[in-house]
């Protein structure tokens, strides 16, 4: 990996809450431009991760660079629109799917205009008459669309996604898998995906991490998914396929 | 009245104990109390501010607002544990309502500036501020704590502190100072206010209790929109960082 840029890189990161450590030292880079998988048992600090990474919480000890900049260096609001997420729940505001996702660009005191918003609509492939449809009532799989083309509003060139298909079926799940591939080779996007399903990350993933107990216990090739090195891992692999 | 007939009111404080005793309904106790606690507190304010009329010093007045704050500000602060230094930003805000007040009343010469108008309004506007401040720390801390999925994912698209709570913020403002204009819709259809009431009872003019009355009503209205407002503002900011981050343990480890 080492001649490949890192969007994300991470040196000796601790993190705590309410005085028990989660992350415990973590260090390792995400290449730009691919999809890294990040996979592990429940518990292990994937999502605490995530929240380090765009600057929802910070580092206790360590450094994070994005791009080769300390994320102290960053604005809050730059470093969030730079570093976007999706969540698994999909969160919407009360109101219209049109109030969601111009919502980032209401943020910013402008106005989203009707040829993007059809753009980002086409990108994620959801139905234009939706626009005027209240969020909330959206199924799982819109939701999670429109909450994918709200992130996009931003155009972040990182791209982080914790369980995104965790709760849609299989169906949606692999017109989603779909859309964050096209994502990724139409826009260089860097992505970071937290996903349950060894299937899954096998499928999408260039390259793989595997977090167990607050910390990255392997990184590297894809590959490492099907022939990991470490008893732990193994382990880990095998009873998700029981 | 006399201490006789105030004796035999307790008439009144009977009735519903010896209904709690027959019914089972457990509320003894707390009837005691609260006709002890207001047969003291009553009593020692009435001579106090006997004292505090005939002595006609503005710094017995002072030192009298300067107590109902503290007591206010005692009693709501349990309600924003949530919010850092609460009871500063209580105290600010109960300042700022009853400066406004009075020197609205005072510079126009609504009222006189005497001890018999000045501390009763007092009374009135801090006590009120109180019930608000209360009202809005706990519709705050609810708000928040049903709509943090939201905060958060404002601030994930990249807004700030201000835009990340806005709703929950106008809303909780809202919902604190509505009872107090809506029950001003109502007032006199349904029952005489207590105020009122009372100085009618004490012999004074109808239509004077009226003015005073209305009067009153006005100045709530200030105090319930000032201090729902006030506190809104000068609480939010304690529940981000520096980094712009929501600290929304402070609230879940509320109860
Ligand atoms: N605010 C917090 N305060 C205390 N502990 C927390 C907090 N947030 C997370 N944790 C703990 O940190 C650990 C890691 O949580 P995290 O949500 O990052 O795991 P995860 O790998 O995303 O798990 P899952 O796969 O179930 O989503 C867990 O033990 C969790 O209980
Ligand atoms: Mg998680």
């Amino acid at each position: 990996m080492d001649n490949i840029q890192e969007a994300i890189t991470l040196q000796n990161v601790s993190f705590s809450a309410n005085g028990t450590e989660i992350l415990h030292q973590l260090n390792g880079g995400f290449p730009a431009g691919n999809i890294s998988v990040l996979v592990g048992p429940s518990g292990a600090g994937k999502s605490t991760l995530f929240r380090l990474l765009n600057g929802m919480r910070s580092a206790d000890k360590g450094e994070i660079y994005i791009h080769g900049k300390n994320i102290a260096q960053f604005d809050p609001t730059d470093l969030r629109r730079t570093v976007g997420i999706a969540l698994q729940q999909a969160p919407m505001l009360q109101g219209t799917v049109w109030k969601n996702l111009s919502l980032p660009r209401k943020l910013q005191g402008k106005e989203l205009t009707k040829e993007e918003a059809q753009k980002l609509l086409r990108i994620v492939n959801l139905d234009e008459q939706l626009l005027d449809r209240k969020a909330k009532e959206l199924s799982g799989g819109q939701k999670q669309r429109l909450s994918i083309a709200r992130t996009l509003v931003n155009q972040p060139p990182i791209l982080l996604l914790d369980e995104i298909t965790s709760s849609l079926d299989q169906v949606s799940a692999h017109e989603i898998e779909k859309l964050i591939i096209h994502l990724n080779q139409a826009y260089q996007t860097t992505i970071i995906w937290i996903t349950h399903s060894l299937e899954q990350a096998r499928k999408v993933g260039d390259y793989a991490y595997v977090m167990m107990n607050g910390k990255i216990v392997e990184s590297g090739n894809i590959d490492l998914l099907t022939h990991p090195s470490s008893d732990s891992v193994k382990n880990f692999i095998k009873g998700d396929q029981s | 009245m006399s201490y006789f007939t105030l004796v035999l009111a307790l008439v009144f404080v009977l009735i519903p104990l010896i209904l709690s005793k027959s019914l089972k309904l457990g509320l003894e106790k707390d009837t005691i109390i609260a006709t002890v606690r207001s047969i003291i507190q009553l009593l020692a304010v009435g001579y106090i501010l006997k004292f505090v009329f005939a002595s006609d010093s503005y710094f017995y007045i002072g030192l009298m607002i300067v107590l109902m704050i503290a007591a206010a500000t005692q009693n709501a602060r349990k309600k924003g544990t949530s919010i850092k230094g609460i009871t500063m930003k209580l105290v600010i805000t109960f300042i700022f309502v009853e400066i406004l007040t009075q020197a609205i009343l005072l510079g126009l010469h609504i009222t006189p500036p005497t001890a018999q108008y000045i501390i009763p309004i007092s009374g009135m506007m801090i006590g009120n501020s109180m019930v608000l401040g209360i009202l809005f720390l706990n519709r705050f801390t609810a708000e928040l704590q049903a709509h943090e999925e939201e905060v958060e994912l404002i601030l994930t698209l990249g807004g700030t502190p201000k835009q990340a709570i806005h709703t929950q913020l106008i809303n909780s403002i809202k919902a604190s100072t509505i009872p107090t204009i809506e029950s001003q819709k109502t007032i006199g259809l349904v029952q005489l206010p207590g105020m009122m009431s009372g100085q009618i009872i004490a012999g004074a003019d109808p239509v004077q209790a009226v003015f005073f009355q209305l009067l009153v009503l006005f100045l709530l209205l200030t105090a319930a929109v000032t201090t729902s407002v006030l506190l809104g503002f000068l609480s939010y900011p304690t529940l981000f960082n520096e980094r712009m981050q929501f600290l929304n343990e402070r609230i879940k480890t509320e109860d």
